[in-house]
């Protein structure tokens, strides 16, 4: 799950991690007022979406009037921002950031993740700020400087007392560094973070570091230890039919082809789309059903397929290790009545009692073709979708 | 010969007496994996499937001298449950579980690793050696003992593999799922070298997924270590890049994770790669003169 950037802010300074006093606001009135609370002349507006590249996309504006502020609000609130990292249509916005400007010297680059191939958390520092960041990390991976944390004793001062030596930093800034690495550290492991990532972190004219921004993704497995994460959950920033589907626990993600896939497992129903494609379809969704594909969760997935309105066939896949394909076709019989699906639908179904599930679909009298293979499931499909593309 | 289990493993369960537990646990025994015993605290001294149950991990060792332990405890308390089982000397812990923070992983896999244990899993179907002995969620009826090894990151792709090397008549020696979570107790190099070294294993299928980087990985030790042949296949190819949040995990990652990369790299190892799943079967026909 993501923050926003106002969230994160929020959860560094409570780490006492030194962030811009600010206030997120919901409407251009509230945006106005809060340049008076906040106090000074100039101000940093920033639309608050789940997605980087924001300056670029004209969601961030220097502004020193309460009339300015009050306008970039109320040009973003309701619309959608889009950005490199954004799908086309954009992340819509809900919330405003309003904070002090900072005077900035220098842009530093701070991230930190899980990495799987050292199992470790690494921290990763670079005095190449910015947006550039990940071509710095391409070109000259050198720049990027690394620190990884023994999941057993956790993060050291020395740690962080290296990376600011090797930042190149000086005098009271190598103990704000060293302080913020630990606080970091501290708020990774205590909140069960993913990701966590301020770029840049600055040093302000008068030499003190300072995070500009921030984001934090959260492990989801967590979710349940973190009832403080719990209440910033902001749905509005998922795709709503991948929100419905999370209630059912099948994990759906909206694609842009028109074969509804229905499938079990996360890994076969990537290679059920991918097969569909290699026949010259293309796949409208992944949909996981998980492991147990009962009627309810089955009759669920084909209404969320079928609010797709590109859906022009459906393919079901299921390969039943301990569940019964009996079971299944029973299922999608009744999910197909209940439904009313006027488009075709092709089901493989393979394992245990495949057999009996494929009888049980062909006495049905529905239009459902039964497929024998996963490759004829797929030329089936393909087919039926009206051919090719 | 195979890998990690055999028909003289002797398998307690932990969360044995719950309603997965329980369920497979019944049918490990009917498919003749020698269940000695289970795990539940607070039912120490019942019987429940014929077979002792114990409160701790350490009394079902003394007892039962068990190698390996399977897990079906739920995400919440299978930290504790890994660390239980590693601590009292079970050398073999299959974690079926999933949704187990990452966190709790980082911690476990390490001591793991400090103490020797082989971790399988977690979010993994488990560990069969074909007509010896079953650890895990896996139909039993689709295997036929044979000469293939089956290595994969996802449940239900391991069956499409195992059924094709059935329906060919290849059988299988050992089927690993190492599982699809960020942190698994072991990856794709650790059971390649296992199947290298096992005599009854002839080919490998090594069955991926897009994200992270333990693909290419695994390509450069089968370039450097692995003589047997190899049939890779990748899922999600036409999966779409996530939304991003930020830079960290394209840094990280270097660029690599994506199917394309992952079948270049493999190709590159001398790997046979197939771009669709129903071809698993015919690239080992291939590759073998099977």
């Amino acid at each position: 799950m993501n923050l926003h950037e106002y969230q994160a802010k929020q959860l560094f300074a409570e780490y006492g991690l030194p962030v811009s006093s600010g206030k997120a606001v919901d409407t251009p009135e509230q945006a106005a007022a809060a340049t008076a609370e906040i106090g000074g002349d100039k101000w940093v507006v920033k639309a608050q979406v789940h997605a980087g590249g924001r300056g670029k996309a004209g969601g961030v504006k220097l502004v020193d009037s309460a009339e300015e502020a009050s306008a970039f609000a109320e040009q973003w609130l309701g619309k959608n921002l889009v950005t490199y990292q954004t799908d086309a249509n954009g992340q819509p916005v809900s919330k405003i950031l309003v904070e002090t400007c900072t005077d900035i010297d220098q842009e530093l680059y701070l991230g930190a993740v899980v990495d799987r191939s050292t199992r470790r958390i690494v921290f990763m520092a670079s005095v190449e700020g910015g947006v550039e960041i990940e071509k710095v990390a391409a070109e000259t991976p050198e720049k990027i400087l690394k620190a990884t944390i023994d999941p057993l004793t956790g993060a050291q001062p020395y740690q962080g007392r290296d990376l600011a030596f090797r930042l190149g930093l000086e005098g009271a800034q190598i103990k704000q560094f060293t302080q913020l690495f630990l606080g970091l550290a501290k708020l990774f492991q205590e909140l069960d973070l993913a990701l966590l990532e301020i770029n840049p972190l600055v040093i302000t004219t008068e030499g003190n570091l300072h995070c500009l921004d921030g984001k934090i993704n959260v492990d989801g497995n967590a979710m349940y230890r973190q009832p403080k994460l719990q209440a910033m959950h902001d749905p509005s920033q998922e795709d709503e039919r991948e929100a419905q589907a999370a209630e059912w626990e099948l994990n759906y993600v909206a694609l842009d082809g028109n074969i509804g896939c229905m499938v079990n497992g996360a890994g076969l129903a990537m290679g059920t789309m991918d097969i569909v494609q290699l026949h010259g379809g293309s796949p409208a969704n992944f949909l996981d059903v998980g492991g147990g594909a009962t009627k309810e969760r089955v009759t669920e997935a084909f209404k969320i397929i079928l609010s797709d309105e590109n859906v022009a066939a459906v393919l079901v896949n299921i390969f039943g290790g301990i569940v019964r394909c009996d079971l299944i076709a029973e299922g999608v019989i009744g999910a197909v009545e209940e439904v009313g699906v006027e488009v075709p639908v092709v089901v493989r179904l393979e394992g245990n009692n495949a057999e009996l599930g494929r009888e049980v679909l062909e006495k049905s009298g529905l239009n459902i073709i039964a497929a024998n293979s996963l490759s004829d499931a797929a030329e089936k499909v393909v087919g039926a979708a009206g051919g090719a593309a | 010969m195979s890998i990690l289990v055999n028909k003289d493993t002797k398998v307690i369960c932990q969360g044995f007496t719950g309603s997965q537990g329980t369920f497979h646990s019944e049918q490990a025994i009917k498919y003749g994996t020698q269940m000695v015993g289970g795990v539940t605290p607070g039912k120490g001294g019942q019987v429940h499937l014929e077979l002792p149950v114990f409160n701790t991990v350490q009394e079902a060792y003394e007892a039962t001298a068990a190698d390996a332990s399977v897990i079906y405890v739920p995400a919440p308390f299978c930290k504790d449950s890994i660390l239980e089982a590693a601590e009292a000397g079970i050398k073999l812990i299959v974690c079926i579980t999933e949704g187990i923070p990452t966190l709790d992983m980082l911690v476990a896999k390490e001591k793991c690793d400090q103490l020797g244990v082989r971790l399988i899993g977690p979010n993994c179907p488990g560990v069969i050696t074909p007509g010896e002995c079953k650890i895990g969620i896996m139909p039993g009826h689709i295997h036929l003992p044979g000469k293939v090894g089956i290595v994969s990151r996802s449940g239900t792709l391991t069956y499409e593999a195992v059924k094709q090397t059935t329906d060919h008549s290849f059988g299988q020696s050992s089927c690993v799922g190492i599982g699809g979570d960020p942190i698994p107790g072991s990856n794709f190099i650790d059971i390649l070298a296992m199947f290298e070294a096992d005599p009854a294993t002839e080919a490998i299928v090594m069955i991926g997924e897009i994200g992270g980087t333990a693909e290419e990985e695994a390509a450069a030790f089968i370039k450097a270590n692995v003589s047997k042949p190899v049939v890779a296949y990748i899922a999600g190819v036409t999966a779409p890049p996530g939304k991003r949040m930020g830079h960290a995990g394209a840094i990280i990652s270097g660029g690599k994770g994506t199917a394309d990369e992952k079948f270049a790299a493999l190709q590159d190892a001398g790997v046979k790669t197939v771009r669709s799943l129903a071809d698993i079967g015919a690239g080992l026909s291939e590759i073998t003169g099977w």
